[in-house]
């Protein structure tokens, strides 16, 4: 990524999309629409003091919504370029609040709140559109109950958390245990808060405010308004303490995720979403249930598929070791449903063929390997290339020329073309680039002039 | 000599960076600790901690104090050198540093990993690496990168559909192509084949591909051909090729490409195969290509001679080959019964999975076999453990088809010694990397694509055919070639030409010259490995930036 970042020859426009692109094979002009990044590129230095001083947290998309970042900041940390943005969804300047801290804090003077869009044309030879794929939705297929169930994840979130740099920095913790301490978190803040109200009364009469509260209760206590007071707070203060203690034995049986289970082909090889086989799934299963069992040789894990897809150079090797050294077990079986079982653990229903019979079997978390869906807009980036979509929602190509759409000069590699895997994606992007030279190249030019 | 390295040391100026990686340094040793520590060291000048000092911020704190602070050295404590030198090094010379001033220490690897949960041990043996990267910097001298001539020719060795679309694509690029085939005919395997996976005739299509690269002025064919000879480097590699008549012919080429195939296994006595009742599925096409194919109940078994302990890889066309076969009989003969015996059902990607879900509804059946208990065959009948219903099950069967793996041509080690390029355990190419550069060799100026590395489809052998003309493209569109300074040298005046070196080097890179009676290294074809310098005698061999004194000085520092 930084070397493509730093290539002479090549650049970066980051954060802008394509509008039209005109003309025909070896002299296309290109429309981009630069979008306001409300940061000045030329002064920003990627420091993040802006982000560190923005008062407005936003769901962290890049973790999959499982941490926190501002209102001005970059996709994450060593992303190429590295200057930051503001979203104006959330950003108290756009929402018309007083704010502007980022501005004051930056000291490269890069924080421009009037900067607008900018349409640039480009004069180009070749397109190659490699604009990916994106993560199915699982919470489509009601009896997975994606939504339902905070331990059933998808894969990407099970990157997120395997990651040293995710939210939880390499750890497998459950997402269910997760809201318990962030509820503990919030409790602790109201607890300390109602604990100061009572100080002030427990200071002034001597006794703990327990002891009032027999006393008031049982009718001991003078009647008196500031004495009610001091019982009515410690009423409030009493099940915000109650909770807290529940919740906090609760997480003390908390341990991290140690009994897994991948279910493949969610959402593809399923006539009510996608038909196709996403093709790589099979392999980021065994690889993620592999690093769950370096990270804790106690990990089992279980992959339930209908197939195990371990086409590649030695992929079927690395699946054989997995099944070896790495606690993985490989179920033939299309999970029925997930349901809740005790402790939030996760119950999969499925059919044992061999045995024949319909088992129950409880997981600490189930991660789903979905499906690589066309990517988000496919239809309307068709449009603007002038190119056709395949029945299956990826840009038509012929097989004689992989690399081809329907238009000349247009050219498509990785998963806008198909599900496919990374060596695959290298490949085919070395050849869209060189389809795009022959197109380029002076003979060819001639011709078209 | 003490008084030169006093001199010296005035004049350096040592910038040293220390990386965080995020927490995955900075999260197990005191960085900044090490910061201040590298601060005291002497040379040293100007010290700085990154959050990522890989990163763009990171590259341009190191840039900035290359020209503020007029430093001639530069250290980064941080990751590999292998990942990430030459990313700081060139970023140096961009600043306007000798990019061999740099110096590189791994304080990832070799503290916070290695060290984890041992904080201090970690950040004191930070410490020391940098001093002694320090230490071995300040003795560090400039190289100029070492240039070459380029030979705007490329070699492609196999005449199959990788092969010639390499051959297509580099001539649509404006280059020469000399294209050896060993067969009498261009095409390889897809002659043999009936039809391509799509129901497009594969022998039309290799066709109109052999046609479009035998009437390119830019490539020269020669069939009933070898190479029997390839030496020199990138840029300019001399070959020798056996022709049909028994003619050698020599050529200058600037890049070599292996595209050379694999070849079906056919092994008697698997599964009982005999050629007639028990065949393979390419002995299937050929029947369905010549309509000699008569059978009323097919049953076809996967994995045949894979996936076991001998050839443990899966051979990925099979499950598609099984299934075109399987609908083109079903097609043809709606009354007959095909039946395919699998482990896994490898139609991977969109088409694929849409041809089994379209068999499936053509009324061919598909049964999962357990590999260890594997499927008899005999006396017009198969019998195998259905694993589905969990009990044995037996098939009729008229024609059994095996669907056996691409394997690698026996003489693919014969190719590979000619350019010293390395085999898998499976005899087909290894490649650079095999996710990031799956159509590089590590030896430069040399690549590879198509079933030479692994079985491949058709689409996907010409995919990576044209894709291997854009990395040749990258090379041979360059004015010069550029290499890396760090290779070894030769004292002619106290080398006693005892050969040692050249024993030891793996690149053929040392000659004895006689008239001399000394050993020489040819830059160009050096990669640094350090062999020589580490074998020699009487130290004549040494390895440019990794000098007797700059070791010591380093190891001194500890």
């Amino acid at each position: 990524m930084l070397d493509v970042g730093r290539h002479p020859k090549i650049e970066l426009m980051a954060y802008s999309e394509l509008e039209s692109v005109e003309g025909s094979a070896g002299c296309f002009t290109a429309r981009v629409r630069r979008k306001a990044r409300y940061v000045d590129a030329s002064k920003c230095t990627g420091c993040g003091a802006c982000a560190e001083m923005c008062p407005t947290d936003v769901v962290d998309l890049y973790n999959e919504g499982h941490s926190l970042r501002k209102a001005v900041y970059s996709w994450f940390a060593q992303g190429i370029p590295s200057t930051h943005a503001i979203d104006t969804r959330y950003c108290r300047v756009f929402q018309g609040k007083k704010c502007g801290i980022c501005q004051k804090k930056c000291e490269a003077g890069a924080i421009d709140f009037e900067q607008k869009d900018e349409l640039v044309d480009l004069a180009v030879g070749a397109v190659i559109a490699a604009n990916g794929y994106t993560v199915f939705d699982p919470g489509k297929i009601p009896e997975y109950r994606y939504n339902q169930l905070a331990n059933v994840i998808t894969s990407m979130e099970f990157e997120r958390f395997l990651s040293a740099s995710g939210p939880t920095h390499g750890h497998i913790h459950r997402p269910s245990d997760i809201l318990v301490k962030k509820e503990i978190g919030q409790l602790e803040k109201q607890e300390k808060r109602a604990a100061k109200g009572l100080a002030r009364f427990e200071e002034k009469h001597g006794k703990p405010s327990a002891d009032f509260y027999n006393e008031y209760k049982t009718g001991e206590a003078a009647e008196d308004e500031a004495l009610e007071q001091w019982a009515k707070k410690y009423e409030e203060y009493l099940p915000i303490q109650e909770r807290l203690e529940k919740l906090r034995t609760t997480a003390e049986s908390f341990r991290t995720a140690k009994k897994l289970a991948f279910i493949q082909c969610v959402g593809s090889r399923d006539l009510r979403f996608y038909p196709f086989c996403s093709g790589f799934c099979c392999m980021h299963s065994i690889k993620e249930a592999i690093i769950a069992h370096e990270h804790d040789n106690d990990t089992t894990s279980v992959i339930f598929g209908m197939d195990i897809r371990a086409v590649g150079k030695g992929f079927d090797e690395y699946r054989v070791r997995g099944g070896n050294n790495s606690n993985i077990r490989y179920r033939r079986s299309r999970v029925a449903e997930i349901v809740k079982g005790d402790n939030d653990n996760p119950v999969l229903v499925y059919e044992d063929t061999r045995e024949q019979v319909v088992k129950r079997e409880e997981f600490d978390l189930v991660v789903l390997a979905t499906a690589c869906q066309p990517a988000d807009g496919m239809q309307e980036l068709a449009d603007i290339l002038g190119i056709d979509i395949n029945r299956f929602g990826f840009f038509k190509t012929l097989p004689e020329n992989p690399l081809d759409t329907t238009r000349e000069g247009v050219f498509v590699c990785g998963c806008a073309h198909s599900p496919m895997d990374i060596p695959e994606s290298v490949a085919q992007a070395s050849s869209a680039a060189a389809r795009a030279v022959q197109t380029v190249t002076h003979a060819n030019l001639l011709k078209v002039s | 000599m003490k008084k030169k390295n006093q001199e010296t040391q005035e004049d350096l100026r040592v910038g040293v960076f220390i990386c965080d990686c995020g927490s995955n340094i900075a999260g197990h040793l005191d960085c900044t600790a090490v910061t201040e520590y590298a601060a005291t060291l002497p040379g040293v000048v100007y010290t700085k901690e990154n959050l990522y000092t890989c990163s763009e911020s990171g590259i341009g704190e190191i840039q900035d104090a290359i020209r503020k602070h007029q430093l001639n050295r530069v250290v980064v404590a941080s990751c590999s050198p292998r990942t990430h030198h030459p990313l700081f090094a060139s970023s140096c010379a961009q600043a306007g540093m000798n990019p061999y001033l740099f110096e590189m220490v791994n304080i990832r690897d070799q503290c916070s990993w290695v060290h984890m949960g041992k904080k201090e041990v970690a950040t004191g043996k930070a410490k020391d690496l940098v001093r002694m990267g320090v230490a071995k910097s300040v003795s560090l001298e400039p190289q100029d990168d070492i240039e070459s001539s380029l030979v705007r020719k490329i070699l492609v060795i196999g005449g199959g559909i990788a092969g010639l679309s390499v051959a297509e694509s580099l001539a649509g690029m404006g280059l020469e192509v000399i294209l050896v085939e060993k067969q009498k005919k261009l095409g390889g395997l897809l002659r043999s084949l009936n039809t391509l996976e799509n129901g497009a005739d594969a022998e039309e299509r290799v066709d109109t591909l052999v046609q479009s690269v035998e009437s390119s002025a830019n490539i020269s064919v020669m069939t009933a051909a070898t190479v029997k000879k390839i030496d020199g480097y990138i840029g300019n590699y001399r070959i020798i090729v056996d022709g049909a008549d028994g003619t050698a012919e020599e050529e200058t080429v600037g890049c070599i490409v292996v595209a050379s195939g694999a070849v079906p296994l056919v092994e008697n006595g698997l599964f009982g195969h005999n050629g007639k009742d028990v065949i393979t599925q390419m002995e299937l096409e050929n029947k369905l290509k010549d309509s000699s194919f008569a059978a009323a109940s097919v049953v076809m078994i996967q994995c045949a001679g894979a996936r076991d302990a001998q050839r443990e890889y899966c051979s990925r066309i099979c499950c598609m080959t099984a299934v075109k076969n399987a609908m083109i009989i079903k097609r043809q003969f709606p009354l007959a019964s095909v039946s395919i015996l699998y482990r896994d059902m490898q139609m991977y990607g969109d088409e694929k999975e849409q041809m089994l879900w379209d068999a499936r509804g053509m009324g061919i059946n598909f049964y999962v076999y357990d590999p260890q208990q594997p499927p008899e065959v005999g006396e017009g009948k198969v019998r195998f453990f259905n694993t589905v219903l969990g009990e044995p099950k037996e098939l009729k069967s008229d024609l059994v088809v095996l669907s056996t793996p691409l394997v690698a041509r026996r003489d693919a080690g014969d190719i590979a010694a000619l350019m010293r390029v390395p085999t898998d355990k499976n005899g087909f190419f290894l490649e650079a990397h095999a996710k990031l550069r799956p159509l590089d060799f590590a030896a430069d100026g040399i690549f590879i694509c198509g079933s030479a590395r692994y079985p491949v489809t058709s689409v996907e052998a010409r995919t990576q055919g044209i894709g291997v003309a854009a990395r040749v493209g990258a090379i041979l569109f360059k004015d010069r070639l550029v290499k890396s300074a760090i290779v070894a040298e030769i004292d002619a005046e106290s080398c006693v030409g005892c050969m040692g070196c050249l024993n030891v080097c793996p690149y053929d890179a040392i000659v004895y010259t006689r008239e001399a009676g000394v050993c020489e290294v040819q830059e160009i074809l050096c990669k640094g490995c350090g062999n020589c310098a580490a074998t020699c005698p009487s130290h004549s061999a040494i390895l440019r930036g990794y000098r007797p004194e700059q070791l010591l000085a380093q190891i001194r520092a500890i």
